[in-house]
């Protein structure tokens, strides 16, 4: 199609917009408000997945984006279907997410009378996004479709919703898609720190003994993965990572101290409260990797290096803030930052290592039971060096693959981090899937949180998905089970779970499946479901009581741990 | 301390919603609030007075900016600014007590609007103290009804900020947002 000038259906616009702006797939359910947009979709090259629900097609949306860094793209009809939504849409904004949502409306002249299926979706959605639309004329679709993507793309990325009312996509006009480039005059993404604040940061990482550099997503968002790495070598600083940060430096790197925060490795955190300079790059200082704020990192200094002003002194008090872009920011720095050793710091990290790093997986008994660790263990034993992407869910069996799958590629893990949704993993596995079709991708769920999104088993089966399930199926909630084991006397009220045979319930899907119970046959199991051509689930049930350590209680302070119960194996370090 | 901020947005549906639902999500406390048309038609002007300290009027400051349609934030606590509020207040004055609200009316520069064989309403602008004083000084005589619109405010001086531009996204420093006036 050239430039000239056409007149067409607000619902043509909006695909022609789309596949002009480089969208190739989108995951939606259709109905009434949304129609004219779904009939048009006969005149478009886009590939449409027909997802079981539409919080599934958000989540696919969100794992598409996360997978590839593109914005993945969701469309849903009014009412009901818009507020299944919900739930995607506030995951991808607390992980900055890039995702596009399309709901359909109901006809202009409707509006606000309470008619069938109507929902005030920008409403609802208003503090869950970055930005939304409602579109009520055909001319305003293409606007809004080309400043949506960029919105959401740019800066610190996040969900964008278009609501279309139904006459907008049925009344015509002439599309201008030049024309239609976003104009935008107060948005400003591109935001770059004051000059003298980089001779300030160089300052004081120069100056500084025991610098910890403190490791998020926006590495990824920013594609800053090769200046981190040659930035820590260079000043030799070690690295903690954040959950959403895994991957980004390869964990096999020297400097990789591993994961910090609530469930992280004790010498991480014990080094972070020991540390005179903690460096964050892309990252927000949540809760859950901080602990207790009053007695965080107390003799450190502090550099924050992100995006987004509006994270700056927000949690931790810093002494410096580089607003910009993290790639950028880096490159400045990295060729006037002083080379260094730091012997002495990465001695004393080594010390503070001693035996912990291996001690958990240790140290579990040799009972003939089946342990969610060892699982996680071999199936990155039998997965690495492939192009794998573990997609988690949330809960116990995310903090297991969290500290036993060694990430060495950055995007090799999706996961829900801010929000932690429970139900993520196979719709956000079936996002990435499509994204990455060559990638081996791992769903990694808990018997609780998978059951939220099965019916998406079916999407997969209908769009000839080869995506791996591995249900760590220990019949309980288990993280909440563990905090009413630590916090709440063993009070096990509403955790333990009667499950379906989710072998078998695969099989109803047409999706192979096995049971494993046994550490010897994991690795097999997860050699068949690699080998079979399709679509495969395995049920690991595992040791049900097992807990995550280490752990830091909700308020605590960073390096007050609770460590596993070491029969074995005692250091210096155990409290 | 109370900080006052002046918003410039785009003049589109839903930009008066985003911002309060921004305060109430961030559990920032809005004094007041007002919206209105500026000299140009796609702009619209809001003022807000908010309680904060220093660092909190920097996240303020910095989330308002995250809404898309926002053009502008001006933090101008402690800067050189006329900031006005208009109220309607309508005393109780009988024909005792009428001469001397009138007495009162006069010397704070109230506009009388209205009298009653029991009331009077007056109209009166100026600086939130200013209004304050004159309520505290009314009230004996029995507040029947009073309405304030809320601060609007303006810096002193030609320099007016250049909407739409690419703005300076640093906020006011703490130092200067030590030496507050909110009155004239």
């Amino acid at each position: 199609m050239g430039s000239k000038k056409q007149t067409l259906t607000g619902a043509r616009i909006l695909w022609e917009c789309l596949e002009r702006e480089g969208v190739k797939t989108v995951f939606g359910y259709p109905g009434g408000a949304i129609l004219p947009a779904y009939d048009a979709l006969q005149h478009s090259s886009i590939r449409h997945i027909l997802v079981r629900h539409e919080q599934g097609a958000t989540h696919m949306a969100d794992g598409y984006a996360r997978a590839t860094g593109s914005v993945g793209v969701a469309v849903a009809t009014s009412g009901p279907g818009a507020t299944n939504m919900v739930t995607g849409i506030a995951t991808a904004m607390m992980d900055s997410s890039p995702i596009l949502c399309i709901t359909g409306q109901v006809g202009s002249k409707l509006l606000g009378s309470d008619a069938f299926q109507e929902t005030d979706i920008t409403g609802v959605t208003l503090p869950i996004t970055k930005h939304n639309y409602l579109v009520t004329r055909p001319d305003d679709i293409a606007p809004a479709v080309r400043e949506a993507l960029y919105v959401a793309k740019s800066g610190r990325p996040g969900p964008v919703l278009i609501d279309i009312t139904k006459d907008a996509q049925q009344g015509t006009c002439e599309l201008d898609f030049e024309g239609a480039a976003p104009k935008m005059r107060g948005y400003r993404p591109d935001l770059s720190p004051a000059s003298d604040a980089y001779d300030k940061a160089l300052a004081m990482i120069a100056a500084a003994k025991k610098p910890v550099i403190l490791a998020g997503h926006g590495i990824a968002v920013s594609g800053a993965e090769r200046e981190v790495q040659a930035f820590a070598e260079r000043a030799c600083i070690p690295v903690a990572m954040t959950l959403l940060g895994l991957g980004h430096l390869p964990a096999s790197h020297v400097l990789n101290m591993g994961m910090m925060g609530m469930h992280g490795e004790a010498w991480v955190n014990k080094a972070i409260q020991e540390a005179d300079l903690l460096l964050a790059l892309g990252m927000r200082f949540d809760d859950r990797v901080t602990g207790n704020l009053k007695s965080y990192a107390p003799n450190a200094k502090k550099i924050h290096i992100d995006i987004d002003p509006a994270e700056i002194n927000k949690n931790v008090k810093v002494d410096l803030a580089l607003v910009g872009d993290l790639r950028k920011i880096l490159l400045e720095l990295l060729p006037r930052v002083a080379p260094a050793s730091r012997s002495e710091w990465i001695e004393r990290i080594h010390e503070l290592k001693g035996d912990t790093a291996v001690r958990d997986i240790q140290n579990l008994p040799d009972n003939g039971h089946l342990y969610a660790a060892h699982v996680i263990n071999d199936l990155w034993h039998e997965t690495r060096g492939r192009d794998a992407i573990v997609v988690t869910d949330v809960g116990q069996h995310q903090m297991w693959e969290a500290q036993y799958y060694k990430h060495e590629n950055p995007r090799s893990l999706i996961t829900s981090g801010g929000l932690g949704t429970m139900g993520f993993a196979l719709p956000a596995a079936i996002g990435a899937k499509v994204a990455r079709p060559d990638a081996d991708v791992w769903v990694v769920a808990g018997d609780g949180g998978f059951q939220m999104t099965m019916a998406e088993m079916a999407t997969i089966v209908q769009e000839n998905l080869k995506v791996n399930i591995a249900i760590i199926n220990n019949g309980f909630l288990g993280m909440v089970r563990q905090w009413q084991e630590f916090f709440y006397e063993r009070n096990y009220e509403a955790t333990p779970l009667l499950n379906p045979n989710f072998a078998m319930l695969a099989q109803a899907y047409g999706i192979k499946s096995e049971v494993v119970k046994h550490r010897g046959d994991v690795v097999p199991a997860v050699r068949a479901a690699r080998a079979h051509e399709g679509p495969a689930l395995i049920d690991f049930q595992v040791e049900q009581e097992d807990t995550v350590y280490p752990m830091v209680a909700a308020g605590a302070a960073l390096h007050d741990m609770i460590r596993r119960p070491s029969p074995i194996v005692e250091t210096a370090e155990d409290e | 301390m109370l900080h006052t901020f002046v918003v410039y947005v785009e003049n589109k549906p839903g930009v008066l919603s985003r911002v309060v639902s921004l305060f109430r999500r961030r559990a920032f406390n809005i004094d007041s609030l007002t919206v209105g048309r500026t000299e140009k038609d796609d702009v619209s002007r809001m003022t807000i007075v908010t309680e904060a300290d220093p660092d909190q009027a920097r996240r303020i400051v910095a989330n308002i900016y995250k809404l898309v349609n926002v053009l502008l934030v001006d933090d101008i606590t402690g800067q050189p600014a006329l900031l006005r509020d208009l109220s309607l207040i309508k005393v109780g004055a009988t024909q005792e007590t009428r001469s001397q609200v009138l007495d009162l009316a006069n010397v704070f520069k109230a506009r009388v609007l209205d009298i009653a064989t029991e009331s009077i309403t007056v109209e009166m602008t100026g600086g939130e103290e200013k209004v304050d004083r004159f309520l505290e000084l009314l009230n004996p005589y029995g507040l029947l009804e009073v309405v304030r619109t809320g601060v609007v405010a303006m810096r002193r001086g030609a320099k007016s900020p250049t909407v739409g531009s690419k703005a300076e996204l640093t906020p006011a420093s703490a130092e200067e947002s030590d030496s507050v006036s909110h009155s004239v």
